[in-house]
């Protein structure tokens, strides 16, 4: 994904449900946009604030991060950390002048091929017409409202 | 470092939309790759072959293996790197199949580029792993059989008879499921009955089998040869004294209608659940007890003659400890009030397959509960494919015993006039087309047609129905004596009761969800957990039985040889970076991180045994001193920055 002209999507999904999903929609032969990239962890709740604001650093238009149902998470409690980390972040998100639907949460089982096409071609939609993030050195970013 | 990359086409499915020269071409160019192949089907023995050659030849210490889902043959790999001498763990898969040939076979070029992504993605990570070791822990032979109808009897007895410490639990007072309440058994017509009780009374029997009935699964924490498991054993208020002298039924004076003969007979609030219950003893209805709601009868224990009634038990927990779990909650009819157009529940000659299965038992043995009449009708698929439902799903089963009972019908007397009124008449097993000829041959009418109005006759209670018979295409309307709707499946609320209490993945339907629908029917998502029978799905008694065995298998696969493989992907703290916050021991699901005084510096401390590798704590770690095997942040960085094109520093 080197061009600056199409978006640029990483989504983290974990192992049990979200990733299996994906499994499912591609199974299914749903078609997807293909601007995204998976990448796999064992529960959503590995993926800490941080690595998400790398990843927009590094150049991502969007992160989404893709869990198991509340009440469905393999690791029992994993998904409601990732809930709330989210919940902070975008908070930051907005703090820097950052759109906050850059990063999205989304609850997606293993059977939920459909659920994983829509959110993916709605959130490379979503990016498009937002456009890559400009972030200035010593700046804020000037894109939340 | 050597890097072996490996692409797959899987026989076209990647091949044809990803273009491997491409792929490949790209692979070599980037740094450490020493070697880079591409085969028709890398999981066949060519291509693992070639993966433990190349190994040995070529001394590669890090493999990727670019083809289908790690969910679908990372094992198959893992496995031959690790019979290469290499650990297991420095081996990735990108996954061009699932996540870049299939859903993008639109667009080849873009997923080319994809699969490039994924590749270096694979590449990046691969370089940061660490050799690894796979653990072997204990394991006992204890397991938990959740629902003793015929799946979980089945599993059971094979449990028991290899050898295996089984506790049975089954919520009803007695075990045997619905198959008990049956009349006959399609497509062969044994009595259900007789071969299920014998079945049954192999289970007290069994010397390795301890049976809880009457009683739930309260709560199951821990994991794989470590289960903890809490059961709620409800009183019955009837103790082991009781030889069923059936003296306390007689001077019970409260009457209700018995569940189990859907309603067709009364029993008392003392009763037995039937005739072949097992364990066979009296119990009674807490619910309708005059006694227990106010002292004044106590009629039955005055009349027991062998001091068995026993008004002071109490609810009793019981504490278990297993390795290995089955969940075998089954079904409940589907409830068919529901579907209000046939009128179930005010037309009282409008009743379930069910009743009518009890009605033939009864009829059978000589003691009618109700008139069967001369026209009788079925209509199929009440609450299964139906959207409007909301049941999508076939129940499999309905085709079968509508034929079966309209046989009994027959048998009984062949002037009776059966119609089947059948969206698809689904007869695929094993003697079921035959069977169904047969029907046809004895006169049985099978019409394809959906049912569009139940009317009744307000004098004669009779029934018509409306239907379009699509085959002749003219609309039919003919009176019935007896209208039986062809009930579906639903969940079991056991089976709504275990997925809660396991946080056990549901299927669409509500069914419980096996791990691979192909390869592993019977596994569940959590290591360790397994399901048989109609919690799965919808399924006749061969197929359940079949399951039943199945999973009893893959539990003491797991069981039998006294140690199993633990992945080594657990947090691991890193004593230098540690302050002591004791943030981790916060967010751990498992309890399994503890702080302790190390060099009068307090530091965080992970047991490898109750970390399951969620990762949790190595987000949360402020200090980035807690990491997770496998996924370390700087792998994850890595991976990040390969995704979005960054070039390798």
């Amino acid at each position: 994904m080197k061009s600056n002209t199409e978006p640029k999507i990483v989504a983290f999904c974990c192992n049990w449900c979200s990733y299996a999903g994906a499994d499912a929609a591609g199974t299914s032969r749903l078609q997807m946009k293909p601007h995204f990239r998976i990448i796999r962890a064992m529960c959503s709740s590995r993926i800490d604030p941080e690595l998400i604001l790398d990843t927009l650093k590094k150049g991502a238009w969007g992160v989404l991060v893709a869990g198991c149902h509340p009440g469905d998470c393999h690791y029992v409690t994993g998904n409601y950390r990732t809930q709330t980390r989210i919940f902070l972040l975008k908070n930051l998100l907005e703090e820097l002048g950052i759109a906050p639907q850059r990063v999205r949460l989304e609850w997606i089982s293993a059977n939920e091929g459909g659920k994983f096409q829509k959110v993916v071609n709605e959130f490379i939609d979503e990016m498009a017409s937002l456009g890559p993030l400009k972030l200035n050195a010593g700046h804020k970013a000037k894109e939340a409202s | 470092m050597k890097v072996g990359v490996y692409v797959c086409h899987c026989g076209g499915n990647i091949s044809e939309v990803v273009d491997i020269k491409r792929l490949t071409s790209f692979a070599e160019k980037q740094s450490d790759v020493a070697i880079v192949r591409d085969n028709a089907h890398m999981c066949s023995d060519v291509g693992r072959n070639l993966v433990l050659e190349d190994i040995k030849k070529h001394n590669l210490d890090r493999i990727v293996i670019a083809a289908c889902s790690p969910q679908f043959h990372g094992k198959t790999f893992m496995d031959i790197v690790e019979k290469a001498g290499l650990s297991p763990y420095v081996f990735e898969m990108a996954n061009i199949r699932e996540q870049c040939s299939w859903p993008h076979f639109d667009e080849p070029d873009l997923a080319t580029k994809k699969a490039k992504d994924l590749v270096s993605v694979s590449i990046a990570k691969v370089k940061l792993d660490e050799s690894l070791e796979r653990k072997t822990m204990p394991i006992g032979k204890k397991v938990l059989i959740i629902g003793a109808g015929i799946a979980g009897i089945q599993a059971a007895l094979d449990l028991g008879d290899a050898g295996f410490e089984v506790y049975l639990v089954e919520k009803e007072p007695t075990i045997g499921g619905k198959m008990a309440k049956l009349a006959r058994t399609f497509p062969t017509e044994d009595c259900a009955a007789c071969i299920l009780s014998p079945k049954m009374a192999d289970v007290p029997s069994n010397p390795n089998i301890t049976l809880y009935t009457n009683s739930e699964v309260e709560k199951v924490s821990g994991f794989l040869g470590n289960f903890e498991v809490t059961i709620n054993k409800k009183p019955t208020y009837v103790n082991d004294n009781c030889v069923a002298c059936a003296m306390c039924e007689e001077k019970c004076p409260v009457k209700v209608p018995n569940k189990f003969e859907e309603g067709l007979t009364n029993r008392k609030a003392i009763y037995m659940p039937f005739e072949f219950a097992v364990p066979y003893r009296y119990l009674i209805d807490e619910s309708i007890c005059i006694y227990l709601e106010n002292g004044k009868c106590g009629n039955c224990q005055k009349v027991c003659p062998h001091d068995a009634i026993d008004f002071e038990q109490k609810l009793e927990k019981i504490e278990l400890k297993v390795d290995t779990i089955i969940v075998a909650t089954g079904y409940d009819i589907f409830d068919a009030k529901e579907k209000k157009v046939y009128g179930f529940g005010t037309n009282k000659n409008v009743i379930t397959s069910l009743e009518m299965e009890r009605m033939i038992v009864h009829e059978a043995e000589g003691r009618p509960t109700r008139e069967v009449g001369k026209r009788i009708a079925f209509i199929q698929c009440v609450g299964s494919r139906d959207e409007q439902i909301g049941n999508e799903y076939c129940s499999r089963i309905c085709c079968m015993y509508a034929t079966k009972l309209s046989q009994l019908l027959k048998r009984a007397d062949p002037k009776k006039d059966v119609y089947v009124f059948y969206t698809d008449l689904r007869a695929f097993g094993k003697g079921f087309e035959e069977y169904y000829k047969r029907a046809q041959r004895t006169g049985v009418k099978f019409v394809r047609g959906r049912v569009a109005e139940v009317n009744e006759d307000s004098k004669t209670k009779k029934v018509t129905l409306k239907v379009e018979d699509t085959l002749a295409r003219q609309i039919i309307e003919s009176e019935f004596d007896l209208v039986v709707l062809s009930v579906g499946m639903v969940p079991g609320t056991g089976t709504n009761q275990a997925a809660d209490v396991l946080r056990m993945t549901r299927s669409p339907g509500g069914f419980l969800q096996e791990a691979h629908p192909k390869f592993k029917p019977v596994d569940t998502l959590t290591d360790g957990v397994f399901i048989c029978g109609c919690a799965q799905g919808p399924k006749d008694i061969p197929d359940t039985v079949a399951q039943a065995s199945a999973a009893a298998a893959r539990a003491i696969r797991l069981m039998n040889r006294g140690v199993y493989a633990v992945e080594p992907i657990t947090a691991v703290v890193d004593e230098d970076l540690c302050s002591g916050c004791a943030t981790c021991v916060g967010v751990c699901p498992y309890d399994a991180i503890k702080t302790e005084l190390k060099d009068d510096k307090r530091i965080a401390k992970v047991n490898e045994i109750l970390c399951q590798g969620c990762g949790s704590c190595s987000a949360a770690c402020p200090s980035g001193a807690s990491q997770q095997h496998w996924f370390m942040d700087n792998q994850l960085r890595a991976m990040v920055g390969a995704a979005l094109g960054e070039e390798e520093k």
